[in-house]
């Protein structure tokens, strides 16, 4: 009997570290603690130049603020859990992944090209089918924003393969 | 007072009435369209605004902030989705109201009440924000520092998420505010050796990033969702019966949306929350509250507009933003050359009282668009999101990196837009990242130069009477939301 008690009590304690306060709190308090390891290799300012406090030590209370706060979070979701959350669905990996497709393209073949590449697959994966529309979305519309930001703001885009014929 | 006169200057400018007119239309697009709303249309359109002198840029946005608050009762009314947070308490009635039949007469007490509301708040914002720049003059860098306090305490009590993780998200803006080179060292803080990085993180990618990207992330999530819209045939002006139930009402949450419009960091959604609870108080058929009340409505309507020109007073007295839009309007200042604070008041009276005169002519023009146009307005919920959405993001991309014309800023953007979607989901709101953001120069450089100004004496802040009064004010808000739940 004693057995199986232990074996529910481990359970119950196990469960503990999947739940999303423990995992958000752990996620909050790593990077914050690793923020403030860098705060520590921040220049120190010699005295006489030294106006009110060093350049680290405001980032230093902050990021102590956050750990301290998001400590104080976790124990309070101990006593009133957060409500649990619905799983993501799949169109949510894929628009993520369409923001990594973007980066990569924009930065190595062409801004506006990464624009056009992300429109289509998000459109797409959320369900549009009709060509028009997703051509439309894809090209007609960014080509419209690229236009007017060039034209209107004088704004010069990064080169790339698409861009540079553009600017000729 | 003398420059009351300069009110009416917009009228006889061709140019601000076209700005205006189309600053309304726009907002109201923003405010129906749920997801979007005033902050990050405000967002998106900063970069378009640098083609304009500074008064048509700011008239601009504030047309797009009163608009758009009105705007968000449009969907919340039809189609039982706030199209702002802001509208969230006129879902309550306002959807049963129509689901009776009647969403023409929900819509007209609607607009009727946000105008109402609006132009109260422009006329407290008329008479208070000089008198509280006035006051401002009395303030040297500790008193700063400690209003900054009182702002950034206030996040505790504002709606959405729980006080400490509001607390933890306003912090954490406070902490971007620091990336970058040490304004008054210049030495390098959490730059990684990106040189991008030496400017510090600018305001637009964060903004964009934490409401258009992470909304984009959210309806990702509900590309399945079906919304059940009520028929709408016409907006009906409100009877004389619902006026005579409502009045009270009206009066009463103008005055709650104005006050907690001009505390710091608090905004429309706050207030039309409040507003709704007082007027189902002092209702006399409170258990109609939640089945179609007129007075619901009104209660809350007349409040979340009421709080755009309450919002405005901090903002341009003080430069401490009311509200997230505030915050986006002031970066719209200060990105145009213009200093917030009481010598904005002395040495450029005609800027402002044109600010004020707009503000009074957008809630007019969104009376007169909103119920002839509501019917137009809301065909644009329509627009399926697998088009829409991506067009949002080819606009925030280039509005993004047009005001650096730096890629960095857009990869920002996208990371923030991630941060922001998981804050969210983990109930952290992403309106005190941008309040914590905008405060923290001051806060940093108000306590350096204080503390360079005290000899470093700490106990010094306690010695002056207006810092000690923001303190006490600071601990009021931080215990506000423990009152609250104990009670």
């Amino acid at each position: 009997m004693n057995d199986v008690h232990n074996e529910k009590g481990t359970n119950k304690s196990l469960s503990l570290f999947f739940k999303s306060s423990f995992i958000v709190s752990v996620v909050i308090i790593v990077i914050s603690s690793i923020l403030l390891y860098f705060t520590f290799t921040f220049d120190i300012v010699p005295p006489i130049l030294n106006r009110g406090i060093q350049p680290a030590t405001f980032p230093k209370a902050l990021l102590i603020l956050i750990i301290t706060l998001t400590l104080l979070t976790y124990f309070i979701s101990l006593k009133k859990p957060w409500k649990s959350e619905k799983k993501l669905p799949n169109s949510f990996y894929i628009t993520l992944l369409s923001f990594v497709v973007f980066i990569t393209v924009s930065k190595f073949l062409d801004f506006f090209l990464g624009i056009a590449l992300l429109s289509i697959i998000v459109s797409y994966f959320w369900g549009e089918r009709r060509v028009a529309y997703l051509i439309i979305v894809s090209i007609i519309f960014p080509l419209i924003v690229f236009v007017f930001f060039e034209t209107i703001l004088g704004l010069r885009f990064p080169p790339g393969i698409i861009t540079n014929l553009y600017y000729g | 007072m003398e420059n009351l006169g300069l009110i009416f200057a917009p009228l006889f400018s061709y140019k601000l009435l076209i700005v205006l007119f189309f600053g309304t239309i726009f907002g109201l697009i923003l405010g129906v369209l749920p997801g979007l709303g005033p902050t990050t249309g405000g967002a998106l359109i900063l970069p378009f605004t640098m083609t304009l002198d500074p008064l048509s840029a700011i008239v601009l946005l504030t047309a797009i902030y009163c608009a758009g608050t009105y705007g968000g009762a449009i969907t919340a009314i039809l189609i039982n989705t706030p199209g702002t947070p802001a509208a969230a308490a006129t879902c309550l009635d306002g959807y049963p109201l129509a689901q009776k039949g009647e969403a023409g007469r929900a819509l007209g007490m609607a607009t009727v009440s946000s105008v109402i509301g609006g132009i109260a708040s422009v006329i407290v914002l008329i008479f208070f924000a000089p008198l509280l720049a006035n006051l401002a003059y009395e303030f040297g860098q500790p008193e700063y520092f400690a209003l900054a306090i009182f702002g950034l305490t206030m996040l505790a009590s504002i709606g959405e998420g729980s006080p400490i993780k509001n607390l933890i998200a306003g912090a954490f803006g406070i902490l971007i505010s620091t990336v970058g080179k040490d304004f008054m060292t210049s030495i390098d803080r959490f730059t990684f050796g990106i040189n991008e990085l030496t400017e510090g993180i600018g305001f637009i990618p964060v903004v964009v990033g934490l409401f258009a990207i992470s909304e984009m992330l959210t309806q990702s999530t509900l590309i399945n969702q079906i919304f059940n819209r009520v028929a709408l045939k016409a907006v009906k002006l409100p009877s004389i019966d619902d006026y005579k139930k409502t009045w009270k009402t009206i009066i009463r949450s103008s005055g709650i949306g104005s006050f907690i419009g001009v505390l710091p960091a608090e905004g429309g959604t706050v207030a039309s929350l409040i507003g709704y609870a007082e007027a189902k108080r002092w209702s006399k058929k409170p258990e109609d509250f939640g089945k179609g009340s007129i007075e619901g409505i009104a209660g809350a309507e007349a409040a979340n507009n009421a709080a755009t020109g309450g919002a405005m007073v901090p903002t341009l007295a003080l430069g401490i933003p009311g509200s997230a839009t505030t915050a986006v309007i002031l970066t719209g200042l200060i990105i145009h050359g213009v200093r917030p604070g009481p010598d904005l008041f002395r040495e450029q009276p005609e800027f402002l009282y044109g600010i004020f005169g707009s503000m009074l002519i957008a809630n007019i023009l969104f009376f007169v668009l909103g119920f002839f146009g509501a019917k137009i307005f809301a065909r644009i919920t329509l627009v399926p999101n697998k088009l829409l959405w991506p067009m949002i993001f080819a606009v925030s991309v280039c509005g993004t990196y047009s005001l650096n014309q730096s890629i960095i800023d857009v990869w920002l953007m996208l990371l923030f837009g991630v941060i922001g979607f998981f804050m969210r989901r983990y109930g952290f709101s992403v309106v005190p990242v941008i309040i914590g953001l905008i405060l923290g120069e001051l806060v940093e450089g108000t306590l350096r130069q204080s503390l360079v100004i005290f000899d470093g004496n700490w106990l010094m802040f306690l010695q002056r009477p207006i810092v000690l009064t923001f303190f006490v004010l600071s601990l009021i808000a931080l215990s506000f939301p423990l009152i609250k739940r104990k009670k």
